[in-house]
This record gives structure tokens, sequence and C-alpha cells, in this order.
């Protein structure tokens, strides 16, 4: 009988190594190890043993139980891990063809440049106050210590409208005078963002319709040195934490002193010589003191408070981040060019 | 304003390198806005504009020369033969076609171009810069040029070659006689006074600590004094505060100096006579305009009495022509200055012509003047005639300027138009004003700046500008303006600005806000409206900026109010309560100067920008979805300005999926009504707008059959839907489906809700229960919805349309709508019967109420 058992398990395993996949290995286990299986069959036959022998043949039949039934194991998951590999390598695909579309939508780059300005003012406690784009020639004018016939009033090409006195706004500073009659005799610290006009030849380097973003701080002590440091704590933000900032002197009826700020730009843009004309430098905003005049018109004691102001192009530091060369693709609204940013 | 260094030198010495002078005046508020060199090397860290570069001028081979003979060419009519000395042991003999040499010529001073002189070649276009060379012209060997401006980059004079003075030295190097740079610096409105080179020589004085040379002013007389020769009289001191005229006799009209002609060049003005570049120069010098009558056809005007001089408003209806020949219907707007037979010249904008100085002239009578800045811009602004004089009057003059820009010409006359100048000046000076004392406190100076300026710092910049400065007390400088300054109205204000600027604003250190931060209030409104933008662009949703400028015509399909087009059109219904059509009802708010006529006037609608902007891309794409946030300008009676609302549009057309390869040929589908109104569902979900229901639209923009209104509460916030056929066409999107929208963005800010709780995350398992119900067709889904939600209220947790069927398995006029109904409850697991019992209770009430049929249960 212990020939018989020792025979099962030399076919047993000549059958386990030659079966080729996962059906065969599956197919010998049901074979030697199912309920009518050559393994419960040959266990069945102990009782055919010679009862002085059944003790040897129960314990060699468990024994090749055991062994087959390892044996088994080891193999199915060998020809598991061959199958997987097998399939992890078969069929690659080609990861250079394209792979499927999405719509994304966008911001606008005007928009996300100001929310860029408004995060980098918002962190300094500048909050943003809007107003109106019609505005009266009071307010864009006179109260900003330009009245009628003034000659800084050429610095602005003026669209009026069949209203006597009333135009669109030259710029956001009219903004200036509504903060403060609205916050007077609080202190201010806010930041004017809008869309500005002018009645200028649309060009690659000018518009007739424009954003703008002004900067309005008003207390106690503010102080001019109080401005270097947050234009130049913006410049930072804007444009690198590398960059010089350089300061000029400028014109503005509404600020005395005024200033002109430039930022040196880096060497390594292929732009930067087109962009600075050689200079180096290229002018990011205007600023200044805020005007006793206009501070007297927004409601302040020019003696008792002080303040001051700065304005910007948010499309003019897009067009420098990102070296636009033609004012018009931001209203032109061409897909083509919006969805680059 | 274009400044000379070489005639700036004359006033100042400018002992720094140009690039540093360039680099501080820009800083001071003089910024450089352009470079030009004539015949000189470009200086270190300088640069020349592409357009205004020129040759430069070697000294060993661009010199002077005298001509000793001129000789015909043996080959050539036009061309010449020109012996020229130079210096050098051998004349040279240049082969020309100058049209200013003849045959036989001799003893003229021309400039001469030895070979490997850089020159402007004019027969190549463009032109460009050649080097010249050997050749032989005709046959005759040259290897030299008797130069012409054109070729040396003076001008764009190429006719004749330059003919210098009879004086002029022989073999000198030109770069030593003409060579210059010539820096052009923007003025600003408040720094005017450098509309002259005293001006900009008093600011390089005080940038470098170098002292002004004021040119002479004083000159000899001769012949009767003034007194009894000309009268002259203000009629208003506030429209002209100083007067004063010089006679000059026997003046020799010709050609001025040669030096005087090239800086007037160099200026950027265009020599003409000795009298009129005469007072050019000492316009340029001062920044005083002059003007030149012909004395004695004054004196012919006044009867041969003496002419009496009035600066007067003009009366209406008087006639004057001007220098241009141009015929001038004055009003009394116009200041002119007059004799007893009316106006003579528009005062300080143009003279007149009839009193115009000529080759004839031999007597001249020289205005000094000062006007009112107000009265010359409206005369040049009415007229249109702006000119350096007016330019300079129109920012601003300080009166004493007057007499020494008088004896300053008096001076030139006198020296180069061989001019008599008569004893005594006719001076009125009625408006006179007075030096402005300002008490500047120190520590005004540190409240201002934030920064300590010494004293002794702030007493020598202001000393350097020709302030009087005194101390008044320990604390405070007393300072008085200097006459020749008009922009110091602010006080302390402008002072402090002086001290900066000149200081140097590159010395004030940055410091961090110090104040207490003022109350955070934040911009709700803004954050909403940001809110929406970034929903919609989540959506998928490109964001755009269109013109607010438009012309009502464009918006005309949109706003209903196109008298000729598509709005009385029958099969279009008229517009009813809907927001959109209320624009129409406003006036535009329009311009008086639109640049173009496509822009004319504020929108009443933000669809139309974004509808042309869809027009636009289709010309390149097939699919585009976009939206604008946007104020729209809506003008109410009796308000003098608009109201600025502000609307959010959106457009969407073709496909819903962008094409992939992977599609193969089946193509995505086109975006169709409720794609959008999807979009208006998130949109308004993400807000958490409150009670917000859809009904059919009633706009007659919309296809009446596929547009819909947003109500949120009781209160249409906007419409939405297929854009009208006829209406896509006006808009150049005929034969395509764009869906389209536009809200009112203000009420919908206005009803997000400040906060808003969360539901609560089910714990418990969900039951998933179909129903599909036949329903007449005019029973809308909303209708249906609400039904299901009524009779499933308490565990009925969520109800989704999966399935829209009309067709032959169901009678005519019905449709069939199937739902999946979740049903769920917050404390438990529903068994069956629970679930049973819900579902059966909607069945019942969409057949009892709804008269609907449970397909399956029919």
């Amino acid at each position: 009988m212990s020939t018989d058992l020792a025979d099962l398990e030399k076919r047993a395993v000549a059958e386990l190594t030659a079966s080729g996949d996962e059906a065969a290995l599956r197919a010998w286990n049901n074979k030697y190890f199912g309920k009518q299986g050559e393994l419960a069959l040959a266990l069945r036959r102990i009782g055919e043993v010679p009862p002085a022998d059944r003790k040897v043949y129960g314990q060699e039949a468990n024994r090749i139980k055991e062994a087959l039934t390892q044996k088994y194991e080891e193999a199915l998951a060998a020809e598991q891990e061959r199958r997987l590999t097998q399939s992890l390598t078969e069929n690659p695909l080609d990861v250079t063809l394209p792979g499927r579309p999405q719509s994304p939508g966008r911001l606008h780059l005007a928009t996300r440049t100001l929310r860029q300005i408004y995060s980098i003012f918002a962190d300094l406690g500048f909050q943003v106050y809007r107003s109106r784009d019609v505005e009266s020639d009071e307010y864009n004018f006179e109260l900003l210590n330009m009245p009628e016939h003034h000659p800084a009033r050429d610095m602005w090409d003026t669209f009026h409208t069949t209203t006597p006195g009333v135009l669109l706004r030259t710029h956001t500073s009219p903004g200036q005078i509504h903060v403060m009659r609205e916050l007077a005799p609080r202190p201010v610290r806010v930041i004017l963002p809008g869309m500005c006009y002018r009645f200028e030849q649309v060009t690659t380097r000018s518009e007739m319709q424009f954003l703008q973003v002004e900067g309005l701080a008003i207390g106690p002590s503010i102080r001019m040195t109080d401005l270097v440091g947050t234009i130049t704590a913006f410049a930072h933000r804007m444009f690198g934490q590398e960059r010089q900032v350089r300061i000029r002197s400028s014109y503005f009826p509404f600020t005395e002193p005024s200033i002109e700020v430039d930022v040196d730009w880096p060497k390594d843009d292929p732009n930067a010589d087109r962009l600075t004309k050689g200079t180096g430098w290229l002018e990011i905003m205007g600023a200044g003191m805020v005007h006793p005049t206009v501070l007297r018109n927004g409601g302040y004691d020019p003696d008792k408070v002080s303040g001051f102001a700065f304005g910007m192009g948010p499309q003019r530091i897009a067009m420098l981040l990102h070296a636009i060369d033609d004012i018009r693709l931001f209203w032109q609204n061409d897909l083509r060019f919006l969805q680059q940013f | 304003m274009k400044v000379p260094l070489s005639w700036l030198r004359e006033y100042v010495d400018v002992t720094i390198p140009i690039a540093e002078l360039a680099r501080r005046l820009t800083l001071a508020g003089l910024e450089l806005s352009g470079f030009r060199a004539y015949g000189l090397p470009v200086p270190d860290g300088m640069r020349v504009a592409a357009d205004e570069a020129g040759p430069t001028w070697a000294k060993d081979k661009v010199v002077t020369a005298r001509v000793l003979k001129v000789e015909k060419h043996p080959n050539a009519d036009k061309l010449k033969l020109v012996h020229a000395e130079y210096g050098a042991a051998q004349p040279k003999v240049v082969v020309t076609g100058a049209t200013n040499l003849d045959v036989g010529d001799a003893g003229q001073k021309v400039i001469l171009g030895l070979a490997g002189t850089e020159y402007w070649d004019g027969h190549a276009t463009p032109k460009k810069l050649s080097v010249l060379k050997p050749t032989q012209l005709r046959g005759v060997p040259s290897d030299a040029m008797v130069m012409s401006e054109f070729e040396l980059g003076l001008s764009d004079e190429h006719e004749g070659i330059i003919l210098l003075p009879p004086d002029a030295p022989v073999g000198v190097p030109l770069a030593d006689l003409w060579g210059d740079y010539v820096l052009d610096l923007d003025i600003l409105p408040n720094m005017a006074r450098c509309l002259s080179l005293l001006g900009v020589s008093r600011e390089v004085a005080a940038l470098t600590g170098a002292k002004v040379k004021l040119p002479p002013t004083d000159y000899p007389t001769a012949g009767d004094p003034m007194t009894g020769k000309v009268t002259v009289a203000i009629a208003d001191p506030k429209l002209s505060s100083r007067y004063a005229a010089l006679l000059i006799r026997n003046v020799k009209i010709g050609p001025s100096p040669s030096w005087m002609q090239r800086r007037l060049a160099a200026a950027g003005m265009r020599p003409i006579s000795n009298v009129v570049d005469i007072t050019n120069y000492v316009m340029l010098e001062w920044g005083q305009p002059l003007h030149a009558f012909d004395y004695d056809l004054l004196a012919k005007r006044a009867g041969g009495k003496p002419p009496a001089i009035t600066v007067r408003p003009a009366k209406a209806a008087e006639i004057l022509v001007t220098l241009d020949g141009v015929e001038r219907k004055l009003t009394p707007e116009t200041l002119v200055i007059a004799d007893t037979a009316g106006p003579v010249a528009l005062a300080g904008v143009m003279g007149g012509r009839d009193t115009e100085v000529s080759d004839a002239t031999t007597n001249i009578l020289l205005e000094a003047a000062n006007f009112d800045l107000v009265s010359i811009r409206r005369t040049m602004r009415a007229l249109d005639l702006p000119s350096e004089a007016s330019l300079r009057f129109s920012k601003g003059i300080h009166p004493e300027l007057v007499a020494g820009a008088a004896g300053r010409a008096a001076r030139l006359l006198a020296e180069h138009a061989g001019g008599s100048v008569a004893a005594g000046m006719a001076d009125t000076y009625p408006g006179k004003p007075n030096p402005q004392v300002i008490d500047l406190r120190l520590a005004e100076i540190k409240r201002i700046l934030g920064i300590d300026v010494p004293a002794a710092e702030v007493t020598r910049i202001l000393t350097a500008l020709e302030f009087k400065v005194e101390p008044a007390d320990p604390d405070a400088l007393r300072v008085t303006t200097p006459p020749n300054r008009l922009d110091i109205q602010a006080g302390a204000a402008d002072l402090i600005e002086e001290v900066a600027r000149i200081y140097g604003y590159d010395r004030l250190p940055a410091t961090l806000l110090a104040d207490p931060l003022p109350p955070q209030t934040g911009n709700t409104d803004l954050e909403r409206e940001e809110r929406v933008r970034d929903r919609l662009v989540d959506l998928g949703l490109q964001e755009v900026i269109t013109y607010s400028l438009t012309t009502p015509d464009r918006e005309a399909p949109l706003t209903g109010n196109d008298e000729r087009g598509t709005m009385n059109d029958e099969s279009i219904r008229p517009s009813d309560s809907s927001f959109i059509a209320h624009r129409s009802s406003f006036p535009y708010v329009t311009l008086v100067n639109p640049i173009s006529t496509e822009r004319t006037s504020m929108r009443h609608t933000v669809l139309a920008g974004v509808l042309e902007v869809v027009a636009f891309n289709l010309k390149h794409a097939d699919t585009v979805k976009v939206f604008e946030v946007g104020s729209v300008y809506l003008q109410r009676e009796g308000q003098k300005l608009p109201d600025e609302p502000r609307r959010l549009a959106l457009a969407l057309t073709g496909k819903r999926s962008q094409p992939s390869w992977q599609d193969g040929t089946t193509p995505a589908a086109n975006v169709d009504f409720y794609d959008l109104k999807g979009v208006v569902e998130s949109l308004v979900g993400d807000l958490h707008l409150p009670n917000v229901t859809y009904r059919r639209a009633t706009i007659s923009q919309l296809h009446p059959g596929r547009s819909a209104d947003l109500v949120v509460g009781d209160k249409p916030v906007g419409s939405f839907g297929e854009l009208h056929p006829k209406v896509a066409k006006s808009f150049d999107l005929a034969g395509r489906a764009v869906l389209v929208g536009e809200f009112d963005l203000d009420a919908i800010l206005a009803a997000i809700p400040s906060r808003y709780a969360y539901t609560p995350v089910p714990r418990f398992p969900a039951a998933l229960r179909d129903v599909a119900v036949v329903v007449p067709e005019e029973v809308t889904a909303e209708r249906l919805l609400a039904e299901i939600r009524t009779a499933g209220a308490g565990l009925l947790r969520d109800v989704r349309l999966f399935d829209l069927y009309r067709g032959p398995s169901i009678p005519p006029g019905t449709k069939s709508l199937a739902f999946a109904l979740t049903y769920q409850a917050e404390d438990r697991t529903l068994t069956d019967k629970e679930v049973d019992k819900a579902h059966k209770k909607i069945e019942d009430r969409l057949v009892h109420v709804l008269k609907g049929t449970i397909r399956g249960k029919e």
C-alpha cells in the first residue's frame, strides 16, 4: 500500500509540475484534493491496510497531503506572479499619445493680476474700495487740486459726456475723495481698483480703456519713508525679492511730493533691453504724499494727519511679467491668448 | 525740451559724465526721454535711439576747408571739381554735384570729408550709414567729399553742401566746432520753468553744486529814446500782468549767425532769419516768448501817431489774419494785442500778418509780455494753435522774466542784426506778484518725509535753487520764493518736495507703516463677486472683459430699442417685465468726444460684448464658453450720474466636451439649453441662493421655447436660454445654437446668505427606488418634482431625473419622466416596508394630483 502512496505522490508532483496555467493548477487541485480526489480516496482506503500498518500509512498519507498542498500553493503563487508580471509588461500604452483634453475655465489675465495685487496689499492691511466709472468733473479733477484750466489737466485726455460736468474717470483717484469723505476723520488704508478711460487712440501701447489700482493711506503719522517701504514690499512680492527699487521726482497735482517708482529689470530676461529702453529701469507706478488740499477736500486736517497715495496699471504689470507687447490683447479676448494664463 | 549740451555749458559748468548728469536730472524730475549725438561718439552709459543715430565725425577726417577754385568736370555737365585747402600740404580736388557751388566760385568755407568719413548715404533707401571710399567719378579720381547737412546727420537738408560763414577757421575738425550732445528732457507741468536753458541750468547747478552764469542783458542804445514812440496799456491785469516793448531801429534782416542756427536746430527749431531766430533763441534761453512787430507798419496803422498798444479781450466779431494767413473771427474769450485800428496779434499765441516782420522791415517793436495761462489755454484750444510760445505761456511764466529776456534780445539784435536800440522800455507791470514767504519748520520736513534733514542742508538746497533762506526761529527757516518760480503754491509742502528731490529720494530709507491698522472691514461685495467668478471658472467657463464703451446700434438687437430692426418683427414677442428689457427705457451715457464711431456710449448690456467675443473666437474655434462680470450704465431721470449696476453675462456654444482622438468617429454632442441650465443651477447652488425657481422666460431676445427666467424668492434676477435666431444672426452667429444668459449680479450677490448651515452627512445606508410617470405634456418637470418632494417629505432625500421619453409606447400628447429616488433616514437603516410605504405615497400622489400613470403599474 505504501508503494501506492509513493506512486501517488510521484504522479501528483509530476502532474503539478506539468500544469502550465492557473486553470490546469486548479484542475490538478480538484483531481487530488477534491471530495472525490485521489488523496481522499487514498485516505479512505486506509481500511484496506493491515491494522499494524495503518498508523504508518496514515502518517505517510498526511505527510503527502501537506507536501502536495504546500507545493500546490507555491506553484499557484508562482503562476499568479508570472501572470501579473506578464500582464504588466504586455501592451504598454504609447505614453506619448495626447491625454484627453480637459476644458477648465480661467480667469481673465487682468482679473488674475488684480487678485495678486489685492492679496499683496491685503497682507499689508489695505482693503479694496471701489467707486464709479462715470464721474463728475469735481471728483475727477477739482477736488484733486485741479481747478478748471489747470495745466496738469493736460496729463489726462478726457472723455466728456453730453451731460455737462460729467466724464469718464481718467484715473481711479476720484475714489480717494469718495473713500476719504466716507471715512474721515478715521484712518484710511485702501486700494482702489477700477476701469479708467482716456481719449487716446488704441495702439499696441495705449488703450482708451484700462485698469488702474491706486492705494491710499491716511493717518496721524504716515511718512514718505512708509510709502517707500510699502511700495518696496509690493515690488518685491510682485517682481521678486531681489528687485531694486528706484524713486525719482515726478509731478501729480494731488500729491506733494510726487514720485515715480522704477524697478530694475532682470538682465537675464531677453526682453530687458527693449522693455527698459536700455536704462535697466522700468517705471511701475506713480506715488506721493497726499497734497494738503486733497486731504482738506477729503475732510481731513493736513496739519494733523498725513498720507500717501500710489497708482499703478495692472495690465502694464502683467505685460512686464509675461513679455506681452500689445495691450490690445487684453480686451480683444482671443481665447488663444486668454487660455495661456 | 531739447537741451544741447554745448549751449547748457554756457550757463553752468558740467563736470560730471553725461550719463551721471542724465541720471541726476531724471531722479530730480527732469526725465531723460531721448538723447542724440551730433558727430560725437555716444558716451558711456548713454544710448541713442535707432532712428536718431547718426555718423560720428572723426577729427582727422571731417574738417573745415576753404574753396580755392571750382572747375567744370571734364566729362559731366552737372558735376564740378572743387579745389579745397584744409590745412594739409596739398589741397584736395573733390568731385561734387552740389547746386550751391558754381564754376568760378572761390573763398567759400565748406566741410570736407576725407576717405574713411562716416556719412548718411542718401542714395540708399532707407538711408544708411556708409564710409567714404576713394573712387572715380566720371573718370576723375575722388577720395573726399564736400559734405551736406544730411550727409553729416545735421538735418534732412541735402540740396546743397554746407557753406560756413566767411570767418570760419580752416582745417579745424568739425567735431570741435559743431559736435554736440542733445538731452531731451520731459518737462512736467510743475517744472514749466525748465522749458528754458536757464531753467535747466538752475537745476543742474543745484544738483552738482555749480553756479549759474546769467548771459549779459545790457545793450548799447542809440537814437531817440523810446519815450513818445509807443504807448502800452493793459485792460485787465488778471489777463496780462506785464507788457513791455522795446524799439530797435535800422535792423538789417538776414541770416542769423551759424552758431545760433546750429543751436536752434539742435533744440528742434528751424532757423529763419536773424530777427525771428533771436526771439526764438531768447525764448529757449529764458523761457520767455517774444514777438517782433514791424514798427513802421504799426505807425502807419496809427496814422502817423505813436502806436498805442493795448492788451485786451477781443471784441465780438473782430477779425485778425494771423501769420499763417488764416482769417480768424475772434470772441471776447480771446486775448489780443491791439492798436487803435484793431487786433494785431493773438496774445501769446500767434502774431498778425499785417504787422509781420519781413525782409523789408527796418524798425521793429519787440514785445516781451506776460499773459494769463488760462486765457492762453482757452485760445490755444479754441483755435487749435499750439506753438512753442503758447506752450510756454499756457503753463505759466514768471513776469519778472520779461525785462531780462527783452534786454537779452535787444543786445543780440544789436550784435547780430545791426539794430540800434532806443533807450528806455515801455513797460507796464500792473500784476507784479509778491514773492511768497514761507516758514518751513524742520519738524514738518520730518513729519512728511520721515527723515531728519539738517537745517544747513535744507538751506544749501533751497539757496542753490535761488530761494532766499533766513533763520526764522531755532526750528524753522523763513524761505522766500525766487522771481522765476510760480509753482510754489502749497506752502511748506512744495518746499519739502524741493528739498526731497535735490537731497535725493534714494536716500530715503524704507520703513513699515507704524500707524495703527485701521478697522478691517473687508469688502463683502467684492468677495462675493469673486466667488461668482471662481464658480464659473470651476464650471469650465473662460472669463472675458470687454469694452464698456459701445454704440446703441450694436446693442439694439439685445436691448430692444432698435427702431428699424429685429425687435419690431411680429414673430418675436414683445419684451415684458424682465429686467433686461428695462434698459431700453434709459438714455445712454454718451460721449461728446468719442475717439471712434465704434465706442460712443456706455453699455446697457454686458451680453452684447460677450457675443462679439463669441463671434470673434468662432473664427478659429468651434467651442466657446465665456462669461463676463461688469457694469452697465443707466442714466436715470433727474440724476446727474448714471446708476452703474453690475451684470453677469454668459454664453456657451459648440461642443459639450473637447474632441479627443479616442472619440473615434463619434463627435461630442453640442451644448444645449440644459448645459446652460446646469451651469446656472450649479452657480446658484454653490452660492446657496435660497428659494430659487425657474420659469419660462418671456423676453423677446431669447428663443421662446428654450429660455427661462431665474427667480430668487419672487424676483426675477435674469434670463437665460438659447439666443433667438434673429438676434444670433445680428451678432454673426447665425445657424448655431448659442446659449446665453444675463443676470442682475447685484440682486444675486445680495441674495447670498451671509452664513449657511451644513447638511449632516448620512450615517445610515440609502435605499433606491425608481419611478417612471407618464403625464400630459403641459406638466412641467418642476411641478413633478414639487409633487414628489411634497409626497416624499420625511424619508425622501434626493430626486434625480434620469430619463425623459416621448414616443409610440405612450399616448400622444404625453411624456414619460423617470426619476431615481433616494430614501434615507438620519437615525436608522430603513426597512423595505418603510421604503415601500413612502414610495407608494409618492406614486399615489402623482396619479391622483397630476393624473399621471405610473409606468409598469398601468
